[in-house]
């Protein structure tokens, strides 16, 4: 057996799992990468020897104490946190578009006699418009990123803008996770999660980043597969929109009916 | 009168009540979050950044952040996870930035604020060790430490994510804004460049074993 690579070394000092037993079992035979491995190991002892100093027992009081005048406060009860500006935004949103359905699916229903306009599927439709604009601007954000090349020799990439406008996506993101969670569209509920996890990795992400950074942030979104679900999802959603949308002729009849009122 | 965690009744609660009671406006639940997690923060914090000085400025900020962004948390993983990741990314920035400034003051090599660690190391590993041993010792240190200040950020962070705080390595890519095999790379270029830097030290030390297994 040929000797041991620097990378598997520390590969298998890391607790890599494969190829282990054909390894130890070299390295029993093998003086050379035994030595070799004492090198390495001897990084990991000096690295281990190497101590942090005790900031004391009362050491979190102490961060306490040096942030909480620093907090700023929260809405005090419930009701903040219910009303807390962003999630109010999202939260209304989500509540006038539901409203919107529910009120427009009574109107359909007193006026229009097509068998297909139901008041079900008008609210799906509603439904189905806003989740599809929110996709919409979520991909746009990872487009952007997918789409940004750093200039060569740029040292750091501002990705500030996407980071403010991935934080305002998620608490959205979340109020459509959930509604889909209760409507029981898994497989929607499903991208959101993944959608949600992205979100939040850009959202935590440094406001400047390094060229290489970016690129693995890149990566990242790409390894993901996200955008292309996104966009699968957004297309489905585009489809139903479609088929709940009432034809000409049912949208004439409803017109005729209310007419006779 | 000092208050304390346990007087405010909250001491035992799980980091998922805490959290929802923060966002309820009840600042002593993220006094027991800020206990429960300052200790080990500060640990990381001082692997990445090498000083007890922005350890500490890390340890706050990074609970400040989490503060403020509590809202986007709201139970999606554990909260002990999601604080370390904020501190892990602030640390970084916060020698990347040291970096810059030492690099534009042209004052590479100063000596550490928190120097006397190298001392320490000879105590820690062998407190019987004869004064040769321990100035050795002490040389190793200093170069161990050196070698540590010369990783890149994202390379001092993985090597200390990994191996002090035991993280898996897609918890280290998430930090990173990586995926697994560019992390594991990482952690692989880091340890192989402490070897380099190591590498009188390590020799011997390597031989010495080697020649004592082999008898």
């Amino acid at each position: 057996m040929k000797h041991m690579t620097e990378e598997e070394l520390i590969a298998y000092r890391d607790g890599e799992g494969r190829g282990r037993e054909a390894f130890i079992a070299h390295l029993n035979e093998c003086v050379e990468c035994r030595r070799e491995m004492e090198r390495v190991e001897a990084v990991y002892a000096a690295l281990d020897a190497m101590p942090v100093p005790d900031p004391g027992e009362d050491y979190g009081r102490r961060v306490w104490q040096q942030i909480a005048p620093r907090l700023p406060e929260k809405r005090g009860n419930w009701r903040g946190v219910f009303f807390e500006p962003r999630r109010l935004a999202a939260f209304g949103a989500v509540a006038a578009l539901v409203f919107l359905a529910f009120f427009v699916g009574r109107i359909s229903k007193k006026h229009a006699s097509g068998p297909e306009v139901t008041e079900e599927k008008v609210r799906e439709r509603v439904l189905v418009v806003a989740v599809g604009e929110h996709l919409g601007r979520s991909e746009m954000v990872l487009v952007e990123l997918a789409n940004t090349q750093p200039e060569k020799g740029q040292k750091f990439v501002d990705i500030s803008a996407e980071q403010k406008r991935a934080e305002d996506l998620l608490e959205e993101n979340r109020l459509y996770r959930q509604t889909a969670l209760r409507e029981g569209d898994t497989a929607m509920a499903s991208t959101l999660d993944e959608l949600e996890r992205v979100l939040l990795d850009i959202a935590n992400s440094p406001d400047e980043v390094t060229a290489a950074q970016f690129e693995s942030l890149r990566k990242h979104i790409e390894s993901k597969g996200i955008l292309f679900k996104v966009r699968v999802v957004n297309q489905e959603l585009r489809a139903r929109e479609k088929r709940t949308k009432p034809s000409p002729a049912q949208q004439n009849l409803g017109a005729k009916e209310r007419n006779k009122v | 009168m000092r208050q304390s965690v346990e007087n405010a009744g909250t001491a035992g609660i799980s980091d998922a009540i805490a959290v929802e009671r923060t966002l309820a406006g009840e600042r002593d639940a993220y006094h027991v979050l800020v206990e429960r997690y300052s200790l080990n923060l500060y640990r990381l914090a001082y692997r990445i950044t090498g000083n007890s000085h922005d350890a500490e400025e890390v340890v706050q900020e990074a609970f400040l952040r989490a503060y403020q962004k509590l809202h986007q948390f709201a139970g999606n993983s554990n909260f002990g996870t999601w604080v370390y990741r904020i501190a892990a990314n602030y640390a970084i920035d916060r020698i990347r930035q040291r970096n810059a400034e030492e690099s534009r003051k042209a004052l590479r090599g100063r000596p550490s604020e928190d120097g006397l660690e190298v001392e320490l190391i000879a105590a820690v590993k062998d407190p019987s060790a004869s004064p040769e041993r321990l100035a050795r010792s002490a040389e190793l240190g200093a170069r161990m430490k050196e070698a540590l200040d010369a990783l890149t950020p994202a390379e001092r962070t993985a090597i200390v994510m990994r191996h002090w705080e035991g993280c898996a390595i897609e918890e280290i890519a998430a930090v990173l804004n990586s995926n697994s095999n560019a992390t594991k790379n990482t952690v692989f270029r880091a340890v192989s460049k402490l070897r380099k830097a190591l590498e009188p030290f390590t020799e011997l030390r390597g031989t010495a074993r080697a020649m004592g297994s082999e008898s």
